[in-house]
């Protein structure tokens, strides 16, 4: 087979925009991949990639522009369209089911029937084939429940070869591998890409972008920023691409100088990245940015500080004195506090009022012989709201009525109310809108202010740029470096995130 | 002013009564009336540490058998070995507490599912019981010292049944602890939310298996007004599908099995409502054979128009929450 490039690409975008009430997702992108082409496509997190994606499985539809396969024009593809047209994904959470086996899996939804009952036999010959051209060490008929996570990427490819797949897209498909694992998988590829498939390669580890891709193609706020061919690929106008635009002043400088003590982490291990030791400290009244990549074991540190998952090793110490975190109850006990990334699941209790839900956590102290004061707590709730400028109708009304900048406040509410000495704010900001997220950030900076340690877990660049006194980038699980201000630059944050050093 | 589920409640209870007393005027007379207290004295009071259970997300299938258990065991210390009442007494109660908490354990700190674990108490228990007594019926014997507690569980003050009594106090303290105390609230925020309330800093073990405790140890209250009303024990059938009255009456009082949603007051006039029920089938002269059919029916459209009822009043919230969001926000990546 060949490696043509052929005149009329296979896929191609033109135009495609897709606006969200209010945020334009995605603004005119134009794309196009080629028959046995691979596509590199780099993009930081929230720059459009997932979108697009989403656009081409057939999930979202754009608002505007062309969609061309094989020279035909739509305006639009639905899951089973997309499917016809040979476009197949394998997703980083891996969809397979565990208590399946290889070939059920291959051929879930198209099993070969025999008078009306799946068989076996037959599902076995049609999965061998592709196993073999993928050269899988395992055969159709193992369960699934024992495969290595690089294993089930080569079922969910057999999978998309099983539907005649033209174009597999992979998002993130080595973020869980090993070093040789990903390497078996960029071979796999070649050998792909040698037989006529094309491949889009969504992948932060510009390493492997590197490795695999003829072209690049880099996204930046929903644009399609710049085109890389083959032979300029490489780490520095990768990065240069990725980043390059202008951020807006948010930073509020502190008022006072931080104090040292604080919250200091000393050689934690988190569940998940067993062979890296952390060793941070936030002093009082500073903001310290966490950066990283997805999965760099961000929210795997907040968890183990807040007590959610049991620190394998090390230590966390308060003001000098170890503290042992055992569970939430005992953090916020010691007066450390998570905003947590996903409010609406462990923040909030959405079918609750507004005032039960900001007095969740401090209930004893309105309480007299274990009974409620409800005076107590409305005069607590409402004193909140206001200092917050909640925007809802009074204290009474259930907190799922309100929008997310506004939830995020009474989230905030909760533990303002009490005495924070450390407070996690884990994206602080997702889901919010502007006029929230500029009151959420003044809070942030009148909490330090006021002596408090703050940790702030961002994936949003102009976030962690603009509101942090410094920066901890981190890398696969450890800290990779620390930023001061005069550091700050996107550059800077994403060579750390990658695991370079900086220059 | 009653929230409006448990008007609702009250409104069907009364429309039955009325239909019934309508077709039989016996059915509003003093010998009726009390008759029904006494019964929805001894099948509240369980029922309503049934509802704890379910308003954890949880559900206590064991009851029907515990009673079975403990019944065995109360007849026994009494009758065959001379143990005064209040020992007894005391072992019931502690019995009934005790196997509360195991179940709390298993289904918390093991965690178990409830529907198992409490299926499983189901079996063993009445399994127990039948073994313990060879299966053969239990019943007081002649001149023990039992008559205090005897006339303190099926006796009557002022015309009373004192199971009613009882119910009433009941009600009023757990009334009080469910949604007045800080337990109450707690057992609300788990059932509607477990992580969050984990994230508060809620021990939320300790409160699911709090509300297993309590309805083991309300199970054993039960146990000596339910033995003194039919002064034996047959270990086979006593107390048989009570753990049904129970859940039917916390889910028509307004309980969720989804969690997090249900009162007292409803679980009391939902006991109160199958209760009229029965009656009504009794004293209409319907073949009692269909009694679990008019209860099941009744049941379903309750809960089918509460269901309705809800989800009006959700699409409401709905449209209010999309008013009050300011544009410029979407979920986006």
């Amino acid at each position: 087979m060949t490696n043509t490039q052929e005149a009329s690409p296979l896929l191609e975008l033109a135009g495609i925009t897709k606006v969200f009430p209010g945020v334009t997702a995605l603004d005119n992108i134009d794309l196009s991949v080629g028959r046995g082409e691979v596509l590199g496509l780099i993009g930081e997190n929230g720059a459009g990639k997932s979108t697009l994606m989403k656009i081409l499985g057939g999930v979202e539809k754009p608002t505007s522009g062309v969609i061309r396969i094989d020279g035909q024009d739509r305006e639009s593809l639905t899951v089973t369209e997309s499917m016809r047209a040979g476009i197949a994904f394998v997703h980083q959470e891996l969809n397979l089911f565990d208590n399946l086996d290889v070939a059920a899996n291959v051929c879930i939804g198209r099993e070969p029937l025999t008078f009306g009952l799946v068989s076996r036999k037959r599902q076995r010959e049609r999965v061998a084939p592709l196993l073999d051209r993928l050269g899988a060490d395992f055969g159709p008929d193992t369960a699934v429940e024992g495969l290595s996570i690089a294993q089930r990427q080569l079922v969910e490819i057999a999978k998309a070869l099983s539907i005649d797949a033209r174009i597999i897209i992979m998002d993130e498909p080595t973020s869980s591998l090993t070093l040789q694992e990903t390497e078996r998988l960029l071979k796999v590829i070649a050998d792909l890409r040698a037989q006529g498939v094309s491949i889009i390669y969504i992948s932060h580890r510009l390493a492997e972008v590197k490795a695999c891709a003829h072209r690049l193609v880099c996204l930046r706020d929903g644009r399609v920023v710049g085109h890389l061919a083959h032979h300029e690929i490489d780490h520095a106008p990768m990065i240069r691409l990725m980043i390059g635009r202008d951020l807006k002043a948010l930073y509020i400088p502190p008022r006072t100088e931080p104090i040292e003590g604080g919250c200091e982490i000393r050689g934690v291990v988190t569940k998940g990245f067993a062979d890296a030791r952390l060793n941070l400290s936030v002093r009082h009244g500073e903001i310290l940015g966490l950066a990283g990549l997805v999965g760099a074991g961000r929210t795997s540190l907040a968890r183990a500080i807040f007590g959610i998952d049991p620190i394998i090793a090390g230590e966390i110490r308060l003001d000098g004195m170890p503290v042992a975190v055992r569970s939430p109850r005992r953090a916020i006990r010691n007066g450390i506090f998570l905003v947590p990334e996903d409010r609406k699941r462990s923040g909030l209790i959405l079918d609750m009022p507004l005032v039960e839900n900001i007095t969740l956590a401090s209930l004893m102290a309105h309480a007299r012989m274990m009974l409620v004061s409800r005076a107590s707590e409305l005069a607590v709730s409402s004193a909140q709201r206001k200092r917050l400028s909640i925007k809802a109708a009074g204290d009474k009304g259930k907190v799922v009525t309100l929008s997310g900048g506004n939830q995020q406040k009474v989230v905030l509410a909760k533990w303002l109310s009490m005495r924070p000495k450390v407070v996690i704010f884990d994206e602080p900001t997702r889901g919010v809108d502007v006029g929230a997220k500029s009151e959420i950030y003044t809070l942030m900076r009148d909490l330090a202010d006021s002596g408090v340690a703050i940790l702030m877990i961002s994936s949003d660049m102009e976030e962690v740029i603009g509101v942090s006194d410094r920066i901890a980038v981190m890398h696969e699980g450890a800290i990779s470096g620390i930023l001061q201000r005069p550091q700050f630059s996107e550059y800077n944050v994403l060579r750390l995130a990658i695991g370079q050093e900086l220059d | 002013m009653l929230p409006k589920k448990e008007l609702g409640l009250l409104l069907l209870l009364v429309v039955i009564s009325g239909i019934t007393e309508a077709l039989n005027p016996r059915f509003l007379s003093g010998v009726n009336l009390l008759d029904m207290a006494n019964l929805i004295g001894l099948f509240g009071i369980f029922s309503i540490g049934e509802g704890l259970t379910i308003i954890t997300g949880g559900i206590d299938l064991s009851v029907g058998s515990m009673f079975s258990l403990l019944g065995v065991i109360f007849i026994d210390l009494v009758a065959n070995r001379d143990t005064g009442w209040p020992v007894a007494l005391l072992a019931v109660l502690s019995g009934g507490l005790v196997l509360g908490a195991i179940q709390g354990f298993l289904i918390t700190k093991v965690r178990m599912q409830p529907f198992i674990v409490t299926l499983c108490g189901l079996l063993i228990y009445r399994g127990a019981a039948r073994y313990y007594t060879d299966d053969s019926t239990m019943g007081f014997g002649y001149g023990n010292d039992a008559d205090t507690l005897s006339w303190l569980a099926s006796g009557r003050s002022f015309g009373i049944p004192h199971s009613f009594i009882f119910l009433i106090a009941v009600a009023l303290v757990l009334g009080v602890v469910l949604h007045r105390s800080v337990f109450g609230r707690y057992l609300f925020a788990v059932g509607k939310n477990e992580e969050a309330a984990r994230y508060s800093g809620i021990n939320t073990n300790l409160v699911i298996a709090g509300a297993y405790v309590l309805s083991g140890l309300l199970a054993g209250v039960s146990t000596i007004f339910l033995v003194f009303y039919t002064n034996s024990v047959s270990p086979s059938t006593f107390g048989n599908f009570y753990e049904l009255y129970a859940i039917a009456a916390a889910v028509l009082g307004g309980c969720s099995l989804r969690g997090g949603e249900g009162s007292i007051l409803g679980i009391v006039l939902g006991t109160a409502l199958l209760q009229v029920l029965q009656n009504l089938v009794n004293i209409l002269g319907i073949p009692s054979s269909l009694n679990f059919a008019v209860m099941g029916t009744v049941i379903l459209l309750g809960v089918l128009a509460d269901q309705q009822l809800q989800k009006r009043r959700e699409a409401a919230i709905a449209v209010a929450a999309q008013r009050a969001r300011p544009p410029g926000f979407s979920p986006a990546e």
